[in-house]
């Protein structure tokens, strides 16, 4: 397979390999493919209170090119705001990573873990929210803390 | 010593040309340049010898009664096809039965589709028997024996794997077809040289073999079709001339057959020692990754094996991305991103192995040429890029977590 450098770059020196706290309300998490299909994406975002993306990570068992569409991925959700990376297509990961036509599919597993991270990461605050408009959750007992 | 990269360890694919087989070639490319169907003066002769002589060295490494049971070829490819085709029609009024494996190569696989389509024989449907293998890759005789019919004409059976090296019960199977009266083919590709084999013994009647697996040039290669007990007839695919005994017509490849011959000739010398070192360095590869690796699966028997062949799947680890990762040595994957099919190995699937292993396979085919530095590179490179591929991969932390990778409801695409 012949590749672009721009992949081989991303596929050797891959940008935000690596893990968030998943438990954490701020990051968002996705998790797509299966290992039977050869690729499997986890994509996470860490998101301030601004609303902005401050972090991203991704580990990916997958091809070469892969590889280097969830680490382009990550590089451009760093200091988008949600609103901005929901608007990032697998055609504008393609193009950039010049990807050959049997790989595009690699670039839609990347612009769906991005969704995926982002409806978790709304999901998880919705839930925060629905948690504290039922009131003032009652102070944990002391031997919890 | 310095090692020149990258490091070719996919001898299954082919072999570099010996130096000395290039020697024996080089005089019929040039001086000794003539037609070996010439009969009228000397270069004719001289080519003619020459392709004789090459015939009987070839006969006598794969125990063929005489030289003229060598049908010379364009490759194993044609090999393949002339066999499973021409016996299916010269034998048609006999049957219509052919039976072969789920492992064959696709020269095998495709010629058979061929006659089940009846794009070549449109008024004789054939039917086609694809027997399974075990989850070492392995024949079982007596499944061979269950599916003849007395429609049955022909049974194929490869050698030797070309993917996971596995080695087939041919004497078995050859005790069988004998008995039954059916014709008995193998593809000896790979096998050949570094496996056991004789026709006599093994009651082979057609036997597809190749020049440039056996470090000989490519591009030349032979069918061994038996002569008695039983004669095997052949209908032609390449009609023009009768050379070849009439079952392949086509202006001989002299140099190539030369080559051939020569590397034949050298094989039978010394196949046996040759055999044991490139075991005994598959064996040094595989433990050397064993000891820095966990989660590695070999695929398909390591007792019945080709001494070059190491299929190994590194679990957690897409094969095309290792591939990039070692692109220090040449070899391949059984990842369906490395096949023009996107789909994953055919092989490893009858053999039950999941997508999910077979997406993470590697074959190492070492040969002649390989030297201990190359493999002792290899086993530390090949180990320090899965580890490095496995630090960025989602499955092996959920792995490492206890998470079951095969409970997990994951969502296909």
């Amino acid at each position: 397979m012949a590749y672009s450098e721009k992949v081989i770059d991303h596929y050797e020196n891959p940008r935000n390999v690596g893990t968030l706290d998943k438990s954490d309300d701020s990051v968002g998490t996705g998790l797509v493919g299966a290992p039977a299909c050869g690729d499997v994406m986890r994509l996470q975002i860490k998101v301030n209170d601004e609303g902005v993306i401050e972090d991203a990570k991704f580990k990916t068992f997958g091809c070469g090119s892969a590889i280097a569409s969830s680490s382009l991925a990550t590089e451009w959700l760093k200091g988008k705001s949600v609103d901005e990376a929901e608007t990032i297509k697998n055609s504008m990961i393609a193009e950039e990573l010049n990807l050959p036509p049997v790989k595009i599919h690699c670039s839609v597993l990347a612009e769906d873990a991005i969704k995926s991270a982002i409806v978790d990461f709304r999901n998880k605050q919705a839930q925060k929210r629905a948690l504290s408009s039922a009131g003032t959750p009652e102070p944990l007992p002391a031997e919890a803390k | 010593m310095s090692l020149k990269l990258p490091i070719y360890l996919d001898n299954h694919a082919t072999t570099p040309l010996d130096p000395r087989v290039l020697d024996t070639m080089l005089p019929y490319f040039t001086e000794k340049f003539g037609n070996a169907a010439s009969r009228s003066h000397s270069y004719g002769w001289t080519a003619e010898e020459a392709v004789n002589v090459a015939r009987e060295k070839i006969a006598a490494l794969i125990g063929a009664k005489t030289a003229k049971e060598i049908v010379f070829t364009s490759g194993a490819t044609e090999a393949d096809n002339l066999a499973i085709k021409g016996v299916a029609e010269f034998y048609k009024d006999k049957g219509n039965h052919i039976i072969t494996t789920v492992i064959e190569h696709k020269a095998i696989l495709d010629s058979c589709k061929s006659l089940e389509n009846g794009k070549r024989l449109e008024k004789d449907g054939y039917e086609v028997t694809y027997l399974p293998v075990d989850a070492e890759g392995m024949v079982d005789p007596k499944a061979v024996e269950a599916a003849i019919t007395d429609k049955t004409i022909l049974v194929s059976v490869m050698l030797a794997n070309n993917e996971v090296g596995t080695v087939q019960p041919l004497a078995e199977i050859g005790k069988i077809t004998r008995a039954k009266g059916v014709l008995f083919h193998t593809d000896a590709v790979q096998g050949i040289g570094k496996t056991e084999f004789d026709v006599e013994a093994m009651n082979v009647d057609l036997a597809s073999i190749t020049a440039h697996k056996m470090y000989g040039p490519k591009g030349v290669g032979a069918l061994y079709v038996r002569r008695s007990k039983p004669r095997v007839r052949l209908s032609a695919l390449i009609n023009g001339g009768g050379h070849e005994f009439g079952m392949r017509s086509g202006t001989l490849n002299v140099p190539g057959i030369v080559g051939f011959g020569r590397a034949a000739e050298i094989m039978k010398d010394e196949w046996k020692q040759e055999s044991l070192r490139i075991g005994k360095q598959r064996d040094t590869l595989l433990a050397k990754l064993r000891a820095r690796l966990s989660d590695i699966k070999v695929n398909g028997s390591m007792e019945h094996r080709l001494p070059g062949n190491l299929n190994v799947s590194f679990a957690f680890v897409e094969g095309e991305a290792m591939l990039m990762a070692i692109k220090d040595i040449a070899c391949s994957s059984g990842s369906a991103c490395t096949s023009a099919s996107l789909e994953p190995s055919y092989v490893l699937h009858s053999m039950g192995i999941g997508d999910d292993l077979a997406h993470s396979s590697i074959r190492f085919g070492l040969g002649r040429f390989t030297t201990d530095e190359e493999i002792d590179f290899a086993a530390d490179l090949v180990a320090s890029k899965v580890e490095k591929l496995r630090d960025m991969s989602p499955l092996y932390e959920m792995h490492k977590e206890g998470i079951d990778l095969a409970s997990v409801v994951w969502a296909a695409h």
